[in-house]
């Protein structure tokens, strides 16, 4: 699939011109608009499934349409269709428009910017969605190899290959006419072990925006192997304890603990609205010392990165914590120009279907100083948890959870026991302030992370170094 | 071309592309929602979609496609391009569609349309969420600010066809307002929200009276505090006890019992929860959110015990998992454009028993009413539970103070076989639906 320059791609596949969609654009901002966008998009979604050693089932999913929006004040109006001809753009725009209609204050255009050109992370020679089907299934075999001989207790191995090409154009009232192609990869594997009645899972994968032969080097098999890993650790594990208690994370995944902890708490709709529990707590202290977090969509290659967001905006390095002090929000068009704050680049959306809102991209730690194993020397009784599965946040009182999957003991400074899973659970404003160690060691994860919001889902990335938490509550069943 | 005529022409290309089998679903849907903030109007959106979904057979391999592209021509690349990617995957002796007697016969008309959302206009949809947001805002004076209050409804149509010469099709309506208040007493914020969703317009709750519940739930969370750790009876409240719920009928779906990642796995016939428990599945509901005349490989929908007394009496099945486990499909085959069909349920509840949510309350001495549930702490493999919780503590058999970061843990096999009391309060507020339930002993993990 060959699509080099998104905005002829979409002007000849939709018959469309520049001088026609100024129109559209004309009808939308007519009356009484700040702004106006239409949002094109073409998506193809590849999947391959293995269960019982063979892939019996491929997917292959083509979406397009169009969103046309105009932003009035605080207000939104939004109309996708489908179906997209000129016809249904000025439908669109006349329908998203009616929120200027009645609108009490003055139009105005205080668009923040910056001159910034877009970046260039993820140019594929060979776009992943050209593999051919007999490859992938290739891979998923040999990974599916790969976990049962880990161990005869593993009974079954579950798999699955996604393979996305999506193009976007986003051209505004201000001036944006701006494409990007974004090729992401996913591959995810769970293995069932299995030891008499006693039946446990153990589940890792990863992607990027990656060429399929990133995980044709070994990745795949590796992958398997840490599934086959967990879930063979989880047929020995004990119960969870239950309480508050010393946590250490261990390095890359865990960066959960930022995405749901502050990074919710930092988008700009909410402070915007004052909803946060961050709220009016810029240069104030949220976390020791020891901590910086960022939030980073230029790194090239992974799978929270844009070259721009869904508004167009290139993306940037934001830093949102420096030294425990909170320096920045995220911000999408809609709110950075309401608060008077600069653009970030995080304004995202799932799909043409949907607004874009302030979303994170990659966000993570900064490497501390300690060794890892120091860290953990330095507890006494405690939990170390190295693999979560999901997290959700209250975004209002600062609440947090985040799901251990896999998870030790730690006894005298060392490592016990393996113990069930449990949800650990905090305070948001609190809970970085609460850390003591930050270790040397910062690891990316491994590129499966979806972050769902309002309904919507958009790929992101976490990070962490090892940490250690003085005080979070877990929430296993030993009390 | 109607929907029906759509889907079976679908199925007609892909047969003459090469599949020994077809089935073809086709859907077309349209919809407005509001959000409206602080009395103003945040968000309007609408909304217009069409969308085809095909699976086809070609020898025993299976493959699904979809598109939005409607047009002669799409359709037939899409058949043969479906054609060529089930000749690449492996062959599965148990792939296919459903036995031809098990297909509905007869489609029930079971009222799952309102015509009035071909009439909804902005002006309207605004003003009800106005409405709600407004007697939030006014319920007290601690509720200070709002994340504000929706109302949409959406109609469309869905229609399913098949090479064993099933079409067939059906349109429903779907109406919602929900409003999220803020409150805040010495500088901590609380958020609440309460909804109302219906097929039908005038069966929603009053938008007054939505509002009014979201704002009681919010300042009732003002000043919540942490509980000590330790062991104490559970009551969910209606929202919360349809969760369990939710995670029994994945646990039950055919797909997970197939795969070996269920709980409930070779269960069946045995006593899975307490004599208290019976639990039903019943796709014709007049006008329930989760009705449909036939399942999505159009097999018959019939009224399903699952949970009779305790006693696990049926799985949920496509299909695909009833050939896998050697038994009859339930007619409960859920269905996307893009991917195969798994199994799910329809309207799925908890029979209601003889306690009053407030007999209920009375009958713990110490222990939590959960009124919120947060994560995704629950292994449907193991059943292993523990998820973040917030709610209200019981003393003395009366709801007192509320408690908040603290997690509730246990496993759902124990917690269903622990349900010591049923509420009499079932209501069907959403396709899952559960009366407020009493766990003997759970886990509580907090200061």
């Amino acid at each position: 699939m060959d699509v080099t320059d998104p905005r002829r791609f979409f002007l000849e596949r939709f018959g469309l011109s520049a001088a026609a969609l100024d129109s559209v654009l004309g009808t939308a901002l007519e009356r009484r608009a700040d702004h106006a966008e239409c949002f094109f998009e073409f998506r193809v979604n590849q999947t391959a499934s293995l269960e019982e050693g063979v892939v019996k089932k491929a997917t292959r999913n083509v979406s397009q349409g169009v969103g046309v929006r105009v932003l009035a004040g605080t207000r939104t109006g939004y109309a996708y269709s489908d179906e997209v001809s000129l016809e249904r753009l000025e439908i669109a725009a006349r329908t998203a428009r009616f929120i200027a209609d009645e609108r009490s204050d003055n139009p105005s255009l205080p668009v923040p910017s910056g001159p910034r050109a877009p970046h260039d992370l993820y140019a594929l020679a060979e776009p992943p969605i050209d593999t051919p089907l007999t490859d992938e299934i290739a891979l998923l075999q040999r990974l599916d190899a790969a976990a049962r001989a880990a161990d005869p207790a593993i009974t079954n191995v579950l798999a699955g290959l996604g393979i996305e090409h999506r193009v976007v154009l986003v051209v505004n009232s201000a001036g944006v006419f701006v494409g990007d192609v974004r090729p992401l990869i996913h591959l995810s594997v769970t293995c069932i072990a299995e030891r008499g009645t006693n039946r446990q899972q153990g589940t890792y994968g990863g992607g990027g925006r990656l060429p399929f032969s990133a995980l044709t080097d070994g990745r795949a098999e590796r992958f398997a192997r840490e599934a086959a890993r967990q879930a063979l650790t989880n047929l020995d594990a004990i119960d969870a304890p239950a309480g508050t208690m010393t946590v250490v994370l261990g390095p890359g995944w865990p960066g959960i603990l930022l995405h749901e902890a502050i990074g919710h708490g930092l988008e700009g709709d909410f402070n915007r609205k004052r909803l946060s529990a961050f709220t009016d707590r810029i240069g104030t202290r949220v976390a020791s010392e020891l901590c910086t977090v960022v939030d980073d969509g230029t790194i090239p290659l992974r799978r929270g990165s844009l070259n721009v967001d869904d508004e167009g905006t290139p993306t940037s390095r934001t830093i949102l914590i420096e030294k425990g002090i909170l320096r920045g929000y995220l911000q999408d068009r809609l709110n950075a120009s309401l608060m008077g704050m600069p653009l970030t680049g995080n304004g995202r959306r799932e799909s043409f279907a949907h607004m874009p809102m302030p979303r994170m991209t990659n966000t993570f730690m900064l490497a501390g100083e300690d060794a890892p194993e120091d860290i953990l020397r330095s507890v006494d009784r405690g939990l170390y948890a190295v693999s979560f599965g999901g997290g959700q946040v209250d975004i209002t009182s600062g609440k947090f959870v985040f799901s251990a999957s896999e998870a030790y003991l730690i006894e005298g400074g060392k490592l016990g026991r393996p113990v069930k899973g449990a949800t650990l659970i905090g305070n948001g404003p609190d809970v970085l302030q609460r850390i003591s160690r930050v270790g040397g060691d910062l690891q990316l994860d491994e590129g499966i992370g979806t972050c769902g919001k309002d309904g919507q889902s958009v790929p992101v990335g976490v990070g962490l170094p090892t940490v250690r938490i003085d005080g979070l509550t877990v929430g296993g069943t030993q009390a | 071309m109607d929907l029906r005529d759509l889907a079976a022409d679908l199925v007609a290309r892909a047969c003459a592309a090469g599949a020994r089998a077809a089935d073809a679903l086709v859907g077309e849907s349209e919809g407005l929602s509001v959000a409206v903030r602080l009395g103003e109007v945040d968000r309007l959106k609408r909304a217009r979609q069409r969308r085809a979904g095909l699976r086809v057979i070609v020898g025993d391999s299976t493959a699904i496609v979809s598109t939005a592209d409607l047009s002669p021509p799409a359709l037939d690349a899409l058949a043969r391009e479906a054609c060529a990617l089930a000749r690449a995957t492996a062959p599965d002796p148990h792939a296919g569609l459903p036995d031809p007697a098990d297909l509905a016969r007869e489609q029930p008309d079971l009222d799952l349309y309102d015509a009035a959302v071909e009439e909804l206009e902005p002006p309207a949809a605004i003003a009800r969420a106005r409405e709600a947001e407004a007697a939030a805002l006014a319920f007290a004076p601690e509720v200070t600010n709002s994340e504000g209050a929706e109302f949409g409804g959406d109609g469309g149509q869905v229609a399913y066809a098949s090479s064993l010469g099933f079409a067939g099709a059906y349109s429903g309506t779907h109406w919602g307002l929900s409003v999220s208040p803020v409150a805040s007493r010495n500088g901590t914020m609380q958020r609440d929200s309460w909804y109302t969703a219906h097929r039908k317009l005038d069966a929603l709750d009053a938008p007054a009276s939505v509002g009014r519940e979201a704002a009681r739930r919010a300042v009732r969370r003002l000043g919540a505090r942490r509980v000590p750790t330790g062991e104490y009876p559970v009551v969910f409240d209606p929202e919360t006890a349809a969760s369990l719920l939710r995670h029994l009928a994945g646990a039950i779906a055919g797909p997970a019992l197939y795969r070996r990642v269920s709980f409930l796995l070779g269960k069946l016939g045995e006593a899975i929860a307490s004599p208290h428990v019976t639990i039903e599945d019943d796709p014709l509901r007049p006008a329930g959110s989760g009705s449909r005349p036939f399942d999505g490989e159009g097999v018959a929908s019939r009224r399903l015990a699952v949970v009779d007394a305790g006693v696990l009496r049926s799985y949920l099945l496509d299909a695909y998992s009833a050939r896998r486990l050697g038994l009859q499909p339930t007619g409960h085959a859920a269905r996307g454009f893009g991917d195969a069909p798994g199994a799910a349920p329809t309207n799925f509840f908890l029979a209601p028993g003889p306690h009053t949510p407030d007999a209920i309350i009375a009958s713990v001495d110490a222990g939590l009413y959960v009124t919120e549930l947060i994560g995704f702490g629950v292994n449907g493999v193991t059943g292993d539970y523990s998820r973040g919780a917030a709610g209200l503590w019981i003393e003395r058999g009366e709801l007192g103070y509320p408690v908040e970061e603290i997690t509730i843990a246990g496993n759902l096999l124990a917690m269903f076989r622990g349900i010591v009391m049923v509420g009499d309060d079932l209501v069907f507020r959403h396709a899952i639906a559960a009366p407020t339930l009493k766990v003997e002993r759970m886990t509580v993990a907090g200061a």
